[in-house]
């Protein structure tokens, strides 16, 4: 307990990045425990799955025997259509969750249209909705996108309406009596004001996307990380599932650390507070 | 501190304050008249001429604030008038919107903090859209070196100023735009003694220069003492006046002021008032938390 | 005096207090306090209706993308006709009730211990937590596929899908409220002279119980999320798969049915953690 918590008084470490050993350790005990799961027990249900020596050697290789490594074009087919698709929905729930959270919070009426409605489609898990988006839609890419937008979505507007619901009154006073308009206020005082909760619903919306988009490829597409992983398993290409998964994670990552260093570039007036420690 | 005005730059330098003359006559202001029925301010008048530095003292939840806010525009009024240079400024029929001639500097501290210092002292007069943005930065670049040196944090963040500093540049930001009165709520609540102090004689340069019509809320009333030409004290809710007070201290006023007779003698006057006055909010609070 | 005061306060509030102010009272008293009823909210109400009213005449009037559609009132038959007397309707219901159930007790069961020891230990931490933050953006579904292959059951990798979906959340809830923690707390115990046990016991816990509770809130909407998909995609039974097979078999009523269905147990497993939070943090509940 008192190691994490209490703040060590700058005592010179001896091995100058402890942290980074330890964490390769992590890695490594992690990797071998796996490997020797799979080879060296004799535990049916380990030795199923794939060892990490041979999903590396898989994933690197330039002639892989499951079709899918860093050498083949598919597997960047994968990726892209998996992207696209993601992408494609964050903007869509970006371009229609901001502003419509934007005016649930500066508009009272607007609220009360829109959050009984909210109330009473919230409670359906988005991925329920895969069936009915495909009957809705021409052809499975749309539904996978309405599928993932639903999501991003949700987060969006609510963290969207959060935000502006938190901007402390007298900023709109200020605004109004030094003769600001409501155009005026919209620009300097929600919309940046909101900006905060608008990142944190970003960040949210985006893992939530890569979420949603995973399980409705596996469901119903033809392309994309979901797909070749569900794929993988049909054909029994056991190292390829763990190449998805990994991938997967990768990118989703990748996409959350954007959007957090987007944020961290516009919000320089906050990034100063927190320095300054105020 | 005195002089950290530069006299010669301050616009109004000098001049007889012309505008800036307040009548509040019968102001009712009734919360939820349908159902509880909350009288914040009951048949409250009060003048005061221009260049007048009137402050309003009474126990929390007097209705004090209600009437900054009915004058300020962000609340309306049950019933009376409000005229300010004898033009009909708000009534029943005419809710009053906010606007430049009467700016707030606000209890909680109000700059923008997505904008820098420079940027939120020019808003009023970008946004009122009548100086171009190079003349705007301009005066307000002059205002913040006049208010003793304070351009050199032009480019910096409020969140990276004391609280004192902060004030100091949303006073700037009121005063830039020329207002006929200068609404200021509980401004210096949140402070510590020393900076307070300091910040009354910042106030008090400012007035004697700018000669502005000046409301000052506040609950502290040695503050309103020191720094006002007109105490008034409220009753608690439903607010009127209580006490309506003549503080005939020769300006410039100085702390050792605080030690006259004359002092003491307005001190003892009100302080029974407003004693009396919170007793009977404590005693109505017992009640409503019965 | 007390039986006065209430004698009082009766008569104050009875149908004589109007009466009674009329002689002498210079100002109008002022009343006391009604309780505040939240007023109707008729905006949302007359949305809901548009909104079933927009998706009849959708339906009714063939829009795009309507074609094979149902409208409300035949999905409402069909639950009625079809299903709310059938035994493996409920059934379906209880099924997918008891994996969210499980996945969600194993997740907190592992979840609770490992956010507070990866806050807690700073060794651990630095060991282990690179593992879990390799991890933890592999969505759960993804994991579908190596959980087929390492449970011997469908039950066990459903549930152990279910689990992946509310434990990485759980832990990371937990975690950061040990982090958020205030110093001054923990040097006052300890100055105090408290053992690490007592620390543990009396600040530790009682200052993560909220974390654990947003935890749970967002830990329970991920679980039926999960689970409502994996049945679609491997399973035979549940409620997904009951949406699921709607569709295949090209019944469009029932995956509304299915929807619906889905929609209300959410909706009840959440109330059910909302009480179980209220129970949990009984200084947050209001007055």
């Amino acid at each position: 307990m008192a190691d994490a918590t209490t703040p060590t008084i700058t005592r010179r470490n001896p091995f100058a990045n402890e942290g980074f050993w330890l964490a390769m350790l992590g890695l490594g005990s992690f990797l071998l425990l796996w490997y020797a799961a799979v080879k060296w027990t004799p535990i049916q249900a380990f030795n199923r799955l794939p060892d990490p020596l041979t999903v590396v050697r898989e994933w690197l290789s330039p002639t892989p025997s499951y079709g899918i490594s860093i050498f083949t074009a598919d597997y960047y087919v994968h990726i892209l259509y998996s992207t696209y698709r993601a992408l494609a929905a964050f903007t869509l729930a970006i371009l229609l969750g901001v502003p419509l959270g934007i005016f649930m919070g500066w508009k009272r009426s607007v609220h009360q249209y829109a959050y009984s409605l909210f109330s009473l489609l919230r409670p359906v898990p988005p991925l329920a909705w895969v069936p009915i988006a495909i009957l809705l839609f021409p052809g499975v890419e749309p539904a996978v996108i309405f599928v993932t937008f639903l999501v991003a979505f949700f987060a969006m507007t609510m963290n969207t309406y959060v935000g502006v619901k938190a901007i402390p009154e007298d900023y709109f006073r200020a605004s109004a009596c030094l003769g600001g308009t409501n155009t005026d206020i919209l620009w300097d005082v929600i919309i940046p004001g909101a900006m905060p909760s608008i990142f944190t619903g970003l960040q949210i919306a985006m893992g939530a996307a890569w979420f949603s988009l995973a399980a409705g490829e596996m469901i119903a597409a033809q392309y994309g990380l979901g797909f070749l992983i569900w794929e993988s398993y049909n054909l029994i290409q056991y190292p390829t599932i763990i190449i998805g998964m990994a991938t997967l994670g990768l990118v989703g990552y990748l996409s959350s650390a954007a959007v957090r260093m987007v944020g961290n570039r516009l919000m320089a007036w906050r990034e100063q507070r927190l320095g300054t420690g105020g | 501190m005195r002089d950290m005005l530069d006299l010669n730059s301050a616009a109004a330098a000098g001049k007889p304050a012309a505008a800036g003359k307040v009548s509040i006559r019968n102001v009712s202001k009734i919360y939820d008249p349908e159902g509880a029925r909350v009288v914040a301010l009951d048949n409250f008048s009060v003048d005061f001429a221009p260049g007048d530095f009137l402050a309003i003292v009474g126990p929390s939840g007097c209705g004090k604030s209600t009437l900054l806010n009915i004058l300020a525009g962000f609340d309306t009024l049950t019933s009376g008038e409000v005229y300010l240079d004898d033009k009909l400024l708000a009534s029943v029929d005419r809710p009053l919107a906010p606007g430049p001639d009467r700016v707030v500097v606000f209890q909680q501290g109000a700059l923008f903090p997505w904008k820098t210092v420079l940027d939120n002292v020019t808003y009023g007069l970008m946004k009122q859209g009548r100086t171009p943005r190079a003349e705007a930065e301009a005066r307000g670049i002059e205002m913040l070196k006049a208010s003793g040196g304070l351009d050199r944090i032009a480019k910096s963040f409020p969140s990276q100023l004391s609280s004192g500093m902060q004030r100091r540049v949303e006073i700037i930001r009121a005063l830039i735009n020329d207002p006929k009165v200068l609404l200021l709520d509980e401004p210096f609540r949140a402070m510590d003694t020393v900076n307070k102090v300091t910040m009354h004689r910042h106030l008090l340069d400012i007035f004697r220069i700018s000669q502005k019509t000046i409301m000052f809320i506040t609950h502290d009333l040695e503050e309103a003492l020191f720094l006002a030409d007109r105490v008034i004290v409220m009753t608690t809710r439903p607010g009127t006046v209580k006490l309506d007070i003549k503080v005939d201290l020769p300006r410039p006023r100085t702390r050792e002021m605080m030690a006259s007779d004359a002092y003491i003698a307005l001190k003892e006057r009100t302080v029974m008032a407003v004693r009396e006055e919170a007793q009977k909010a404590f005693e109505r609070g017992e009640k409503e938390m019965a | 005096m007390s039986d006065r005061s209430i004698i009082i306060a009766t008569h104050d509030a009875g149908p004589s207090a109007a009466a009674s102010t009329a002689p002498g009272a210079a100002k109008p008293p002022i009343r006391p306090r009604r309780r505040a009823w939240p007023t109707f909210n008729w905006r949302g109400l007359v949305a809901v209706v548009m909104f079933f009213l927009a998706w009849q005449l959708a339906v009714t009037f063939k829009a795009p993308g309507f074609h094979e559609i149902p409208g409300p009132i035949t999905v409402v038959q069909t639950l009625v006709s079809d299903f709310l007397f059938t035994r493996s309707y409920w059934e379906s219901w209880l099924i997918s009730f008891k994996r969210v159930l499980l996945g969600f007790l194993f997740a907190q069961l592992l979840g609770v211990p490992l956010g507070l020891v990866l806050g807690s230990s700073r060794r651990f931490n630095r060991i282990v937590f690179p593992v879990f933050e390799m991890m933890r953006p592999i969505p759960p579904l993804a994991w579908v596929p190596l959980s087929i292959l390492f449970w011997p059951t469908n039950e066990a990798s459903i549930i152990f899908i279910t689990f992946i979906g509310a434990f990485f959340i759980i832990t990371i809830n937990v975690y950061d409220g040990v982090r958020s923690i205030k110093q001054e707390h923990l040097w006052l115990a300890h100055s105090l002279g408290a053992s690490q046990l007592t620390i543990f016991r009396r600040i530790v816990i009682p200052a993560v119980i909220p974390s654990i509770a947003v935890g749970m809130t967002l830990g329970i909407a991920v679980t039926w999320n999960v689970v409502i998909a994996a049945e679609m995609i491997a399973s035979d039974s549940g409620l997904g798969r009951l949406t699921w097979e709607g569709y295949v078999s090209s019944t469009p009523p029932v995956v509304f049915v299915g929807m619906v269905s889905i929609g209300i147990a959410g909706a009840l497993s959440t109330l059910l953690v909302d009480v179980i939070e209220r129970r949990m943090m009984p200084w947050k509940r209001k007055r």
